[in-house]
């Protein structure tokens, strides 16, 4: 079921010139040839609700959840039009005042025979959440009886929504969109923090607004603040090579060229990922609904997310949040344990440390409630043992 | 040129650009704090380091926004001037009011009692425009307002019933003046509405609950122009058929507002009507001009950001349609190159990027004598690519310069204190009416850098001159 793949494939979809804003660059990805078969709309829910997804008969996955969004597809292949505006009003039936708590009854369902609805994102989020969220599979004595029988439950995460991204409203709304636009790359100070692809330029447009409401990392968060402003990329042209307008257009068109492979380069954290983790989650018709994670590399971004694509593997829907680097430690050192069975020795000598420097690093990664405290205190004052004989010996030396 | 007459004519090009373009108002990328807050500064600068050419300024085509503000800071300002300046200042000052629209004139007058400006000169500016406007007992009711606050700051005195109006209303029984006469009954009676001007009339019909299409049946004939194509749409929301446009004597650059703000099936529908009109507009803007201007070719911009903002819809659009019919009629043989759009220039909608460059080769592989350019400059698919092509077509490919490129930016940047100029070598001036278009292109010249400080210096004194002698055989 869960297949290992290298990058995500962007066939069929070309990059054009990007557009800045402040710190903000928005690179519009292009599609000639649009997908009529699958198409998307956002339902709004009231973004002030709190909403509680049941995704299994225990599990109950808590978040603030903006906005969920509709897939239409026809069997015969013919163009979908966009469902509109039918979406209920989620204000009419809600308290105005207070948190509601609004019951779903799981992030993937059929809601007829020709729609599907899934909330965007939190598919990928829950991917990344539920990662090991059993627990240890072997009741080893160094960790908690909560530990083996409940997993690591509850399990929290935090992001940042886009309105509280500083300019990433007037970036969206300055932005022009391309007439055969069909996503859109987002980069931060010039890193790699969205990306979105649907189906057909129509859906875009519907769609574009809800960038502001999507959430993302708090990487990003913080360079806005730091980072006033990105530079355009200007392309020079060689006028040495110029003597007639045909020299000139050809010219123009290579620069066009350029742009793609120039862009190819940029996104290369997502794009050149290597070992992603894809879990099918659903198919209809013939398109598959997918979540990916990244391979945990500490020293590398870390992007999940969700696709969906066609059956010769064309994406007809793409989605994704940029972890933290914190988020990809817990990620890195989720998976090693799940290597080596949650046995703290063979994890250590993987991680290539001992016993004493898993754990320190299991409890700053914010686990440390999974392993018994005598195992955690005792370790803690090994740690503060050496710390104090260092700084006894420093002064004699 | 002395590196300070370079820095000085840059200075106040830059700042003649942003009196024409700018309006204070939100634009596309800029809210309308940020653009008062330029403007301001702008208009402190250059009243600081050049007083006669800021003051000269009122004799060329600036929009009436910064018409009104150089008046004020003239007159806020006038102990710095020397007797000679403000001679000339004075007159300028005098001519450029009665031009003005009277509500902007009473703006300035109200702005200068909150900036506590009374001296004997400014009392006598102030009397001789209110004493030269045609019927003070029709200002009294429809600026009543003002022309109080005015009276009072000025110390004017006010012909016949004028000032009991104003400021004794509650004791005559009757006025013998017909609309003081006319506005006293309305407030009792509705037929004595009708004969009130619109603005005045509109309160009184809230007071009394007149019925809106009944009212706008009623007032149709008092309409001024310009009121007349924003009640366009409550006139087809309500059916009333007396409010119609009269298509025929409205300006181009208004004309072309209209007929962006129809849907397009409505624009299908009127074509023939809306282009005559336009056209006729354009030839009435062209005058004597037209056919003078040889092949033309005009890239015109479409791209999403030409949709304004809010409180200027379609501004920066209407600019580019009203420009194609101008030159038009301007040119011996015209193009014009739309962004995206194609067929009828009169179903233009604004969608998509800002791609100038490839449209500026398609514009000068036709190697016109002149090539027009409307845009607001982000040139963005890819950026910078204009400016690539333009310097690229200067050094290699028409070394002679036998195309003049000329671009008119509709949008003040209120970055850069200036309108977003495109290209090093081309010049870029500020458009509010595509109707001054000819003349505008007349100031082009000295934004590239390629004509001097004393020749500006010359040239805005001969418009100075033109302007008061224009002016002054009218009154």
């Amino acid at each position: 079921m869960t297949a290992a793949t290298d990058g995500i494939d962007l066939t069929g979809l070309t990059a054009g010139p990007a557009q800045t804003w402040g710190a903000v660059r928005l690179v519009p990805l292009l599609r000639p040839i649009p997908i009529t078969d699958l198409r998307l709309h956002a339902c709004l829910y009231d973004p002030d609700e709190l909403s509680i997804v049941h995704t299994g008969p225990c599990t109950a996955y808590l978040s603030y959840i903006p906005h969920a969004f509709v897939a239409t597809w026809t069997t015969d292949t013919t163009p979908a039009a966009a469902y509109g505006t039918q979406l209920r009003d989620s204000v009419d039936t809600g308290a105005p005042t207070g948190i509601r708590l609004a019951f779903r009854r799981r992030l993937a369902r059929r809601e007829d025979r020709q729609r599907l609805r899934f909330l965007p994102l939190h598919l990928a989020m829950e991917g990344y959440l539920a990662l090991q969220f059993g627990g240890p599979p072997i009741a080893w004595q160094e960790w908690t009886r909560h530990a083996v029988t409940r997993g690591l439950s509850p399990r929290v995460e935090a992001s940042y929504t886009g309105a509280s991204i500083a300019g990433l409203d007037d970036a969206l709304r300055v932005f022009e969109i391309h007439p055969d636009q069909c996503g859109m790359v987002l980069y931060v100070a010039d890193a790699l923090a969205a990306t979105f692809v649907v189906p057909h330029p129509d859906d875009y447009r519907a769609l574009h607004p809800t960038l502001l409401q999507d959430f993302y990392g708090e990487l990003l968060f913080h360079y806005t603040h730091l980072y006033p402003a990105v530079p355009d990329f200007t392309p020079r042209l060689d006028d040495t090579r110029i003597a007639s307008v045909a020299d000139l257009r050809a010219q123009l068109a290579q620069v066009g060229a350029d742009w793609t492979a120039f862009h190819a380069l940029m996104a290369d954290g997502l794009l050149a990922a290597e070992r992603l983790t894809v879990t099918p989650v659903q198919r209809m018709g013939r398109f598959t609904l997918a979540r990916f994670l990244p391979a945990f590399n500490p020293e590398a971004e870390s992007h999940i997310g969700e696709t969906i694509t066609d059956e010769a593997g064309q994406l007809a829907y793409l989605k994704t949040f940029r972890l933290s680097a914190a988020q990809t430690r817990r990620g890195h050192l989720l998976s090693q344990l799940a290597a080596n069975d949650w046995d703290l020795d063979a994890t250590a000598t993987a991680l290539g440390t001992d016993r004493d420097g898993l754990v320190q690093r299991l409890d700053r990664a914010g686990f440390g409630h999974l392993l018994r405290p005598g195992i955690i205190d005792a370790c803690r004052k090994r740690a503060r043992e050496l710390r104090s004989r260092a700084t006894k010996a420093g002064p004699m030396k | 040129m002395w590196r300070a007459d370079r820095v000085a004519c840059e200075d106040v090009v830059m700042f003649v650009n942003a009196a024409i373009a700018s309006t204070a108002q939100r634009e596309f990328r800029s809210g309308a704090a940020a653009q008062r807050l330029s403007l301001g500064f702008l208009h402190e600068y250059v009243l600081g380091n050049y007083r006669d050419l800021y003051a000269a300024t009122l004799a060329l085509e600036v929009n009436h926004l910064n018409a009104a503000m150089v008046v004020t800071n003239l007159l806020r300002t006038a102990r710095e001037a020397s007797d000679q300046q403000r001679a000339v200042e004075g007159r300028l000052i005098a001519a450029r009011l009665r031009s003005l629209p009277p509500q902007r004139v009473y703006g300035v007058l109200r702005e200068l009692r909150r900036l506590g400006v009374n001296n004997r000169r400014t009392r006598v500016i102030v009397r001789d425009w209110v004493a030269a406007r045609p019927d003070p007992a029709f200002d009294a009711i429809k600026y009543r307002r003002s022309l109080s606050i005015a009276a009072r700051h000025a110390h004017l005195r006010l012909p016949g019933e004028v000032g009991t109006v104003l400021f004794d209303w509650r004791r005559p029984k009757r006025y013998e003046t017909p609309i003081l006469e006319a506005w006293r009954r309305a407030h009792y009676e509705h037929r004595a509405l009708y004969e009130l001007p619109h603005t005045v009339a509109e309160g009184l019909a809230a007071q009394h609950g007149i019925d809106r299409a009944r009212f706008l049946s009623g007032i149709a004939p008092k309409l001024t122009d310009g009121e007349r194509p924003r009640l366009q749409g409550t006139a087809v929301r309500h059916k009333v058929e007396a409010v119609a446009m009269d298509l025929a004597t409205a300006p181009l650059t208004r004309l072309a507002i209209y007929a962006l703000s129809l849907p397009r099936p409505e624009r299908v529908r009127c074509r023939d009507e809306l282009i005559g009109a336009l056209q006729a507009a354009a030839r009435r803007a062209a005058r004597r001009q037209a056919g003078t201007w040889g092949r033309v070719v005009a890239v015109l911009d479409d791209s999403y950001s030409a949709a304004g903002s809010g409180v200027k819809r379609r501004r920066p659009l209407a600019v580019a349609l009203a420009t194609h019919y101008l030159l038009e009629a301007l040119a011996a043989d015209y193009t014009g190159l739309w962004l995206h759009h194609r067929g009828d220039p009169l179903l233009v909608h604004p969608i998509g990027a800002t791609g100038l460059g490839v449209r500026i080769v398609d514009a000068l592989e036709r190697r016109p004598d002149r090539l027009v350019i409307v845009s607001d400059g982000w040139d963005n698919d890819p950026p910078g690519q204009a400016a690539e092509v333009l310097r690229v077509w200067r050094t290699r490919l028409d070394p002679d310069q036998a195309t003049s490129v000329v671009h008119l930016n509709p949008v003040y940047d209120a970055d850069t204190f200036d309108v977003r100029r495109l290209a090093a070598g081309v010049a870029t001036v500020g458009v509010r009416d595509a109707e001054d278009a000819a003349a505008l292109v007349e100031l082009a010249r000295f934004a590239t850098g390629s004509a001097g400080f004393d020749e500006l210096r010359r040239h805005l004194a001969d418009r100075v001159e033109r302007f008061l002698n224009a002016e002054e055989a009218v009154s």
